[in-house]
């Protein structure tokens, strides 16, 4: 590998100016430890609702963490994305698969028609 | 560098008789129908030599403009029951996997159980992006380790 490419720099340095922060590091490590929500975040932090939501902006930014609302309540976790496009991969070569043999049912339906009804209970 | 393996098994019934079912395998004009490559992909080509050591291949350019290439070659089959190949998966040329499938056809009533196994080997370089974001998600991970280890305690 030669230099690291530009999008991936640019994804390092957000990374670390997020990390770069005490309470953006605690807030990642309860994360790491499962998802939580917004209060739970805050709770062990001596820092308002308002501050956490902001340092979750940061963090979400830089693409470390995302959150989902659900109701009232937003939970977040961290984002595994950077990992998730060899599992995209994976399940995308199975599901080609999956589909060819969803065609093979198809020609051999039209191949050799069965009896339809005969063999239903 | 590394490997990733990658098995898993599809299954599925048919009303149709394994006999019929395994024709659908051996058959280059049935088999075309289901497996060859789609209609709208360019520089498409599909082979099949249906027998031990025969080979398979099936090639496209898919509408992104990627190449991709499936060679294979038969190394058992016992008619009506079994099929088992190994393949190679090539994307633009570049090897991206190795797998080894088996096929069973078996009786279920008066049609068939396919099971279509797979065991697969996934290589480094499988796709440009895709390394490079996988190579950040370990730099990440090991960050997050290192600061879950104690920075923050």
């Amino acid at each position: 590998m030669s230099a690291v490419p530009t999008a991936e720099a640019d994804q390092l340095d957000r990374a670390f100016h997020a990390l770069a922060d005490p309470s953006r590091r605690a807030i990642v490590v309860r994360l790491s430890r499962g998802p939580a929500t917004v209060s739970e975040l805050a709770a062990p932090l001596e820092i308002s609702l308002p501050s956490v939501m902001q340092h979750l902006d940061v963090l979400q930014s830089s693409g470390l963490v995302r959150s989902e609302k659900a109701g009232r309540v937003r939970t977040c976790r961290l984002e595994p994305a950077p990992m998730r496009t060899l599992e995209q991969w994976l399940a995308e070569h199975r599901a080609i698969w999956e589909r060819r043999l969803d065609r093979l049912g198809d020609v051999l339906g039209e191949t050799f028609p069965t009896d339809g009804g005969a063999d239903e209970p | 560098m590394s490997i990733r393996q990658h098995d898993f098994t599809i299954e599925r019934r048919f009303p149709q008789t394994p006999a019929q079912t395994f024709r659908a395998f051996a058959d280059p004009a049935l088999k075309r129908r289901w497996f060859g490559p789609p209609d709208a992909w360019a520089d498409a080509a599909w082979e099949l030599d249906f027998r031990v050591g025969g080979s398979e291949l099936s090639v496209g350019r898919d509408p992104g403009g990627t190449l991709h290439e499936f060679r294979s070659r038969y190394h058992d089959i016992v008619e009506g029951e079994r099929i088992v190949f190994a393949y190679d998966l090539l994307l633009d040329g570049r090897l991206v996997s190795v797998s080894l499938t088996t096929i069973e056809v078996r009786p279920d009533g008066a049609g068939t159980h396919l099971v279509f196994t797979e065991h697969g080997a996934f290589f480094d370089g499988l796709e440009d992006p895709a390394e490079r974001e996988h190579g950040t998600g370990l730099l990440l991970d090991g960050l997050t380790a290192f600061l879950a280890e104690g920075v923050v305690a």
